[in-house]
């Protein structure tokens, strides 16, 4: 035991980086006496004679993770899921470690930490049970809740008191559960929330009420940038309902336009209605000149022009692959164009503060609270330690609610207000202040040698820069398969500066990625000849037979044999090359590592009047050695394929610095009937769990985009796809 | 102005601009947030209502239009034996994720469950596609939806 940590009984198992901007995980846990009937064994674990209450310290987003967090925590400390009772954590990163919904990283970041905290507590259990029995700890067992020693058995809640008196364990000497013993992981948990959801129970952020609250909108600048000249305040105090009204300047709060208090209208009422309503009153003049030229069409015409020119930055480069691309055998080029889109969560962001004057107080649906607490502590004016968060479940995060402006906005509004204010986005306001999944313009080309194999590629990326900095979202490098399988490969970028606020849409970057790089591979293996998975698959073998995969513990790097074996498992599953389907219906596939999973994805579309409608996708998925919560691992694998093949309907665009689009009648969501049938299959390896809330989505774009040249023998290299397009 | 609104069978009073949506009388007025707001222009229906048993969009429902109606909301639906077991069966199937939008689904499910007992996929689309689901729990929908109105629950469409 180091003596380190035994002055406080504190532990920290784990600290190091993580993706994701530089957060951190830092884990600590303790023994605290709370009273004399509940003890704290650690800070995730409450057990009292009434119960086990196990604390899940992650926003829930829709992910799962309230319910799946507490299951790993539960399955060491030895307990059945009906003793049990969650309870979601405040904000504090200094309590519970990183807290956060993000990069699909809950599950890698805590399988091995939240398991240690229960068996930590196990311990600590077993330990006081067995000097109260004056036996041997290791002559005790534990079952559902009890410990067990001979005939002899405690309930966990008889000697929790005892066991708060003592230190706790080093994690690293805790032995964890055999995977063929686990009783919880593994097994369907459905969520825990969900009997509320289904009452109409108040859970969600938009549902919070606090005393004396009042409702508030923001009137947003109409353009990026914007800044306010005039409005009629009076007018909207004179309407119904309206209690206040008042001009929020984004040089008074630093001028952060990415995540800071914009120029706008703030009007308070006693009904969000009544609030909304007003603002035709107010009758706002702004000036608008920062988003001249800002405009769809623009960016077009001048990414045409850059991906004529030399790349303005080589961003990685191997080999010779001007010289390799001059002396292929065939070489393929192709230019690919993807879209701005929206994250559009169905609960339309909000947020409820009270700024007092001893701190702050806010209720929010997040996926980065600590985030959003230093911005908040910086926009009002106080320390951090005095602004308190409250995570209240998100409905819907998809990397919407990672940037916090609006809890910044609410708390702004409601220390100027003096009242505690609920704050509530309209859907236009979200459609047109959103931090867009950044569009690219991309030329690609390939070289295939006499065999068909791959052997040079060339990436050359349009994309954005937001004040010089490649935008938030913006990265385009190829990765996977084009990248790592080519001897000669070099991708470069070149840029258009943009003021509009980009961000990261569930699977950033990949989203876009494997659209582009994906259904260029159908366009290659098409040009050498070959079967779509075959040419894949034989391009991995050549690699591996020349370069055997030596990183299989690294989980970032990409492992060739996984994605070929989930590329050969989904062939088989989904019939590919052996199922005569009608005319008019074809297959595509694609294959995908991101976020260290990796999916294979066979889509069946059918394509009639001019547009494509997918009928069944079978997904294949390696995310490791344990599918920890199988319904909502494949829910989150059948929301993923459906998002995915959705984001090929939409855009959004900009006209001089505005959004086009402000709400679901121009931003089609995929509905009900296009949802297709999905097959989901987890191929269980030997390697550690990974999350599963993103790399499902990604190769089914391209896989759909392939099937669609199938049917019709009409690339598809730029998105959206409109009802017509494919006639 | 006051209004007498008939809600899951209580009377509520309320004085409020005639204009006002139902959904803004129900969230703000009567703090029955069951009902959620997503668009407020009849796109995704998230704010679906029961007004005397027909699905309804709360957003665009002025409260001067509804006096004298039985309005039933998603915290009054398990009083009808169908609303109980489409809540049962979206439990049973484990059809949340975000679950935002489920209030919307449910009411809209039963609705269709008691005009149409026994719905073909067609529909059931029909019935639904006015629904958006962000999180796409679209197949557990339709799936749930079979399981409430004990039916098969393969889905029948074409592959």
């Amino acid at each position: 035991m180091d003596d380190r940590f035994q002055p406080s009984r504190r532990l920290f198992l784990q600290a190091g980086a993580a993706a994701g901007g530089g957060l951190m995980l830092g884990f600590g846990f303790e023994a605290q006496a709370l009273s004399p009937a509940t003890v704290d064994l650690n800070h995730f674990i409450r057990i009292s004679l009434r119960g086990v209450t196990i604390i899940s310290k992650n926003p829930e987003i829709g992910q799962g993770i309230k319910t799946m967090l507490p299951m790993l925590i539960a399955e060491e400390l030895d307990v059945t899921w009906d003793q049990i009772s969650i309870e979601q954590a405040d904000g504090d990163d200094k309590k519970y470690g990183a807290q956060f919904a993000g990069g699909s990283m809950a599950t890698p970041m805590n399988w091995l930490p939240m398991r240690q905290a229960g068996a930590a507590a196990r311990h600590m259990l077993v330990a006081a049970a067995a000097a109260k029995w004056g036996v041997k700890p290791e002559d005790c067992t534990t079952k559902a809740g009890f410990v067990l020693n001979g005939g002899r058995k405690l309930a966990y809640g008889d000697v929790a008191a005892d066991a708060a008196k003592l230190t706790a364990p080093d994690p690293a000497t805790l032995k964890l559960k055999d995977p063929k013993a686990f009783t919880i992981i593994g097994k369907t948990h459905k969520g825990y929330d969900s009997p509320k959801i289904v009452k109409g129970q108040p859970i969600f952020g938009i549902d919070t009420v606090v005393p004396d609250m009042v409702h508030a909108v923001f009137v947003r600048p109409p353009v990026f940038g914007a800044k306010i000249v005039s409005a009629d305040l009076d007018a909207a105090k004179a309407m119904t309902g309206v209690k206040d009204a008042f001009i929020l300047k984004a040089a008074d709060y630093g001028d952060d336009w990415l995540h800071g208090v914009k120029d706008g209208v703030a009007i308070l009422a006693s009904n969000t209605w009544y609030a909304n309503r007003a603002r035709e009153a107010l009758n706002i003049q702004w000036d608008s000149a920062s988003g001249a030229g800002h405009t769809t069409e623009v960016y077009a015409a001048k990414a045409a022009e850059l991906l004529t020119a030399a790349p303005v930055k080589v961003t990685s480069s191997q080999g010779d692959v001007d010289a390799a691309l001059a002396k292929a055998h065939k070489t393929v080029t192709a230019d690919y164009g993807a879209p701005f889109l929206p994250h559009v969560n169905m609960e339309p962001q909000n947020c409820t503060v009270h700024v007092r004057a001893d701190g702050v107080e806010i209720w929010a649906p997040t996926q980065l609270p600590g985030a959003g607490r230093d911005l908040v502590a910086k926009a009002v004016g106080v320390a951090p330690e005095t602004v308190v968060v409250h995570m209240i479940r998100c409905g819907g995060g998809f990397g919407r609610r990672l940037e916090n402006d609006y809890m910044v906005e609410a708390a702004v509004i409601s220390k100027k207000a003096g009242v505690p204010v609920k704050l509530t986005w309209t859907r236009e306001d979200d459609i047109q202040n959103d931090y867009f999944r950044p569009g690219a313009h991309m030329r690609l080309e390939g070289g295939l040698d006499a065999d068909g194999r791959l052997t040079a590629f060339r990436q050359h990326a349009v994309t954005y820069t937001r004040d010089g900095k490649v935008a938030q979202g913006a990265d385009v490098d190829a990765r996977g398969l084009l990248a790592v399988t080519t001897a000669h490969n070099r991708m470069a970028e070149s840029y258009i500066e943009t003021p509009m606020t980009t961000g990261y849409l569930r699977a950033p970057s990949s989203n876009l990625l494997a659209f582009v790089s994906e259904a260029f591979v159908d366009e290659l293996a098409h040009a050498a000849g070959k079967d779509a998975i075959a040419f894949r698959v034989d391009q991995i073998e050549a690699h591996l037979k020349e370069h055997p995969h030596t990183e299989a513990g690294n989980p970032w790097a990409y492992n060739p044999e996984r994605m070929r074996d989930v590329l050969k498992i989904v062939a088989e599953r989904s019939g590919w090359g052996k199922t005569t389907l009608p005319k008019g219906t074809a297959f595509g596939v694609a294959s995908y590592f991101c976020h260290q999973g990796y999916f294979a994805e066979v889509a069946q579309v059918k394509v009639s009047d001019g547009f494509f409608h997918v009928q069944k996708v079978w997904v294949v998925g390696d995310i490791g050695s344990v599918v920890i919560n199988p319904s909502h691992a494949a829910n989150q694998v059948e929301g993923s394929v459906i998002d995915g093949i959705g984001e090929m309907y939409g855009e959004i665009t900009f006209a001089d610095g505005g959004v086009v689009q402000s709400n679901f009648h121009d931003f089609p969501m995929i509905r009900m009937p296009q949802a297709p049938q999905i097959d989901t299959h987890f191929h269980i390896t030997g390697f550690s769990p990974t999350g599963v809330g993103e790399p499902a989505l990604p190769p089914v774009v391209p896989a759909v985009a392939s099937a669609i040249f199938a049917v019709t023998g009409m690339r598809v290299r730029n998105l959206p796809i409109r009802p017509g397009d494919l006639a | 102005m006051a209004y007498k609104l008939n809600i899951n069978g209580k009377t509520r009073e309320v004085d409020v601009d005639g204009d006002m949506p139902l959904l803004w009388v129900l969230r703000d007025e009567l703090n029955l947030v069951g009902t959620k707001f997503g668009c407020g222009v009849a796109q995704c229906g998230a704010c679906t209502i029961h007004l005397d048993g027909e699905p309804t969009r709360a957003c665009i429902t002025p409260v001067s239009s509804v006096e004298g109606a039985k309005i039933t909301t998603i915290e009054g639906i398990s009083a009808s034996k169908i609303g109980a077991k489409v809540q049962a069966a979206w439990l049973e199937v484990d059809v949340m994720q975000c679950g935002y939008c489920q209030a919307g689904q449910i009411m809209a499910a039963t609705a269709l469950l008691l005009q149409t007992p026994k719905p073909t996929d067609a529909q059931i689309d029909e019935a639904m596609e006015g629904n958006i689901c962000r999180c796409a729990t679209y197949a557990r929908i339709r799936q749930a939806i079979k399981q409430a109105a004990g039916m098969a629950t393969a889905d029948t469409r074409e592959v």
